[in-house]
């Protein structure tokens, strides 16, 4: 930068000795810095003139949100789920995301926000299909707008990037939000995506749900800024803070930046800081890098108990509301578990239907390779090849 | 641009103009085409293959974007999961590394793990190989890579007239292309005109560019003037030597290369990459499976050597010339010269 060259603060002085033309500071970079602390609604003031309706949405999210949590790990345990990493603690974070887009919005989910999509509107068999391995992504992203859960890190954003560039391009009125973890905040692909999105002014929003741990790192060994919204600054766009546990203070901010971005004002980085209170996934051992006086500690910032809290002080936790989220929750996991019970229906000659749009002479050879297999598996052991034989006149071909 | 505008234009054109004008043209056709990289823009590209297309289309259609591959091609996918057909340029072969997780987690398997719902119709544009004296990190052969990732195709013209045809089909094809574009041949003129209509090639099919009747030399990009060069010497040793060019690594035309070796018994595979885990292993492994019974001689292999790319002034004696052509040539003639040397 040629403004280094130049003897003390250039910016502040004038005459020959001045910047260069081509130098320009940012006039005030004040609003760009987030607030010290994260924002917060439940327990305050403003939260008394919060509308019944969304807090009620938003409490009945939150319990079928857990109970779909609660489910999965249990699916887990029957071997029904290859694996499955719990967002227990980070409902208000998922369902704030589903919450705050309209139905034209992208959604942009990490591994972990299974949650945010069914939220959305996806089945939540079809949710599970990468964590049970039937398929990787078992809905179609066009249906309700909600990318393929996303297992590298950070990769995901600038797809949201880039999504949201081209729907301003054609003149949509499409907003993508892209969600991250703390630890994907480390990655190379977010640093690209944020920078990308700042300068194109694309109408994405980030919203990095910081639940403390990556696998086993906690956030100090993982970066050495004040807070992750402060990230934003150096990209030029706004940084946001707030308490992940807050649901309808995610929400709105969520629904701020989104309507921020909406009307062509740019990218939004919103920090939600939660907790993850279980293990990364049923594989991992979180005994081994933290303390259980922690997890209680955050136990009691639980996210449904302080909505609880909220709706009781406004009289409006009556047994209807209530019998209501808890009918909703338990239909949804007998839902789950009785679809999830069902061995899927796998055909294996889709291993080659969707690699190009025309098959290569390369895949055909193997697809009839595969498929005399499974003709000599169907006659040799008829008893185990239920389900996945061909059709007798398919084999023949 | 001087290709569009000369009405007389039957004096030579490059491979770099081609290019223009395959881009040039898709972009008229199809709104949906989208050119977007560093330096793409007023510059035109350090090749200057993107010239004059954001002053033609805007810079909405020929963007230059922030210095990061991974950036460029990620935003890229966005694009195309809304309908948008991105042509990406990543100016030099090693500089497309940072991209690779992009490209291999997300480009070459998002048809696949959607089950067709979201297909990735990319074109990615990168310069690459040798012989232009370039310095470290600016000669790279990394084709390999590429083609040992399923869901991508491979591209890769020799001439003039393919660099247009082929970069036509691969911006028309809805599964997403690594075009790789020699850049020693970016100079390379043909008689060829962007006002005479030039057929847009099929991806997957190979080119016999030469007919011989001895022995079959497999060849693509870089390394097909050579190999033509090649031929023409080896009639002075009484070879007649058939070249063919593949064009596409994926998909591999297994057709047109076998119909060749039937007919001459004897292959060698010609590429400027390193040897060791480069195409003509698999290539040759290929012929092999599929020839054994009409071979006179093993599948040869003429490649770089398996170091890391050379400083420019020592980079001759790492690609393959004509002379490391004509000593594996003449290694074909198995039966005679091996036989004999081991029974001495």
């Amino acid at each position: 930068m040629t403004v280094l060259e130049q003897p003390g603060s250039s910016r502040h002085t004038s005459g020959p000795a001045g910047p260069p033309p081509t130098w320009r500071p940012r006039v005030d970079p004040a609003p760009l810095l987030p607030d010290a602390e994260p924002y917060r609604l439940l327990g305050t003031e403003a939260a008394r003139r919060l509308d019944a309706g969304l807090l009620k949405r938003l409490y009945a999210e939150l319990v079928r949100g857990r109970r779909y949590n609660a489910q999965a790990t249990a699916l887990t345990r029957q071997g029904r789920l290859a694996v499955y990493p719990s967002s227990t603690g980070q409902e208000a974070c998922q369902v704030a995301a589903a919450l705050a887009l309209e139905a034209q919005d992208w959604l942009f989910p990490s591994y972990r926000d299974t949650l945010a999509a069914v939220a959305r509107g996806l089945d939540p068999v079809q949710a599970l299909t990468l964590l049970r391995g039937d398929w990787h992504t078992g809905y179609d992203p066009h249906e309700h707008r909600v990318a393929p859960l996303c297992t590298p890190l950070a990769t995901q954003l600038p797809h949201a990037v880039g999504l949201a560039h081209a729907a301003r391009l054609k003149g949509d009125d499409v907003v993508a939000l892209a969600l991250v973890g703390d630890g994907g905040t480390s990655e190379g692909d977010f640093h690209e995506a944020l920078n990308f999105a700042a300068v194109w002014q694309a109408p994405v929003v980030f919203l990095v749900q910081n639940n403390g741990f990556a696998i086993s790192v906690p956030l100090a060994k993982q970066t050495a800024a004040p807070s992750l919204a402060h990230k934003a600054v150096g990209y030029g766009m706004p940084g946001r803070l707030v308490d992940g546990n807050d649901a309808p203070a995610v929400h709105e901010v969520l629904t701020d930046a989104v309507r921020r971005a909406r009307e062509g004002g740019g990218p939004t980085l919103v920090e939600a800081v939660t907790y993850r209170v279980e293990a990364h996934t049923n594989a991992d051992d979180a005994t081994r890098y933290r303390t259980e006086a922690e997890v209680e500690a955050w136990r009691a910032h639980d996210p449904i108990a302080l909505l609880e809290r909220e709706l009781t002080a406004r009289g409006l936790l009556d047994e209807e509301l209530a019998g209501a989220a808890r009918e909703g929750a338990e239909r949804l996991a007998a839902d789950l578990r009785e679809r999830m019970h069902a061995d899927p229906p796998l055909e294996p000659m889709d291993l080659f239907d969707h690699v190009f749009t025309e098959q290569s002479d390369q895949l055909r050879a193997q697809a009839a390779q595969l498929r005399a297999e499974l003709a000599a598996e169907a006659e040799g052991h008829p008893e185990t090849a239920t389900g996945t034989a061909p059709p007798a006149q398919e084999a023949r071909s | 641009m001087t290709t569009t505008t000369a009405p007389a234009a039957r004096k030579p054109a490059t491979m770099a103009q081609a290019l223009t004008r395959a881009l040039r043209d898709a972009m008229a056709e199809d709104p949906a085409v989208h050119v977007m990289g560093e330096d793409v823009g007023a510059l035109g590209g350090v090749f200057r293959v993107t010239d004059g297309l954001a002053a033609e289309f805007g810079e909405d259609r020929c963007s230059d974007t922030p210095l990061a591959e991974a950036g460029i091609l990620g935003t890229a996918v966005g694009m195309a999961m809304y309908g948008l057909r991105p042509v990406v340029e990543m100016q030099f072969d090693a500089f497309a590394y940072p991209a690779f997780e992009q490209l291999v987690s997300h480009v070459a398997r998002m048809r696949n793990r959607t089950r067709g719902a979201v297909p990735m119709p990319l074109t990615i544009r990168i310069p690459y190989g040798g012989g232009i004296g370039g310095v470290e990190h600016h000669s790279d052969s990394s084709e390999a890579y590429y083609l040992a990732t399923p869901g991508l195709q491979v591209v890769t013209p020799g001439t003039v007239e393919d660099a247009y045809g082929l970069l036509r089909a691969s911006i028309a094809s809805d599964d997403p292309v690594v075009f790789l574009e020699p850049k020693r041949l970016y100079w390379t003129k043909s008689d060829w005109s962007p006002d005479a209509p030039t057929p847009v090639a099929p991806l997957g099919r190979a080119e016999i560019r030469r007919r011989g009747s001895s022995a079959t030399l497999l060849t693509y990009g870089p390394s097909l003037p050579v190999c033509l060069e090649a031929a023409e010497a080896a009639r002075a040793e009484g070879w007649d030597l058939e070249v063919v060019d593949l064009r596409t690594l994926v998909p591999f035309d297994d057709e047109t290369v076998c119909a060749s070796v039937r007919r001459t018994g004897r292959a060698v595979v010609v590429h400027e990459s390193n040897g060791f885990g480069g195409p003509g292993g698999e290539i040759a492994a290929r012929v092999t499976e599929r020839c054994f019974h009409h071979l006179e001689a093993p599948v040869l292999r003429v490649a770089g050597f398996d170091i890391p790319y050379p400083p420019p002034m020592l980079e001759r004696h790492h690609l393959p010339g004509v002379d490391r052509i004509l000593d594996t040539v003449a290694r074909l003639q198995w039966e005679s010269r091996w036989t004999e040397g081991r029974d001495a």
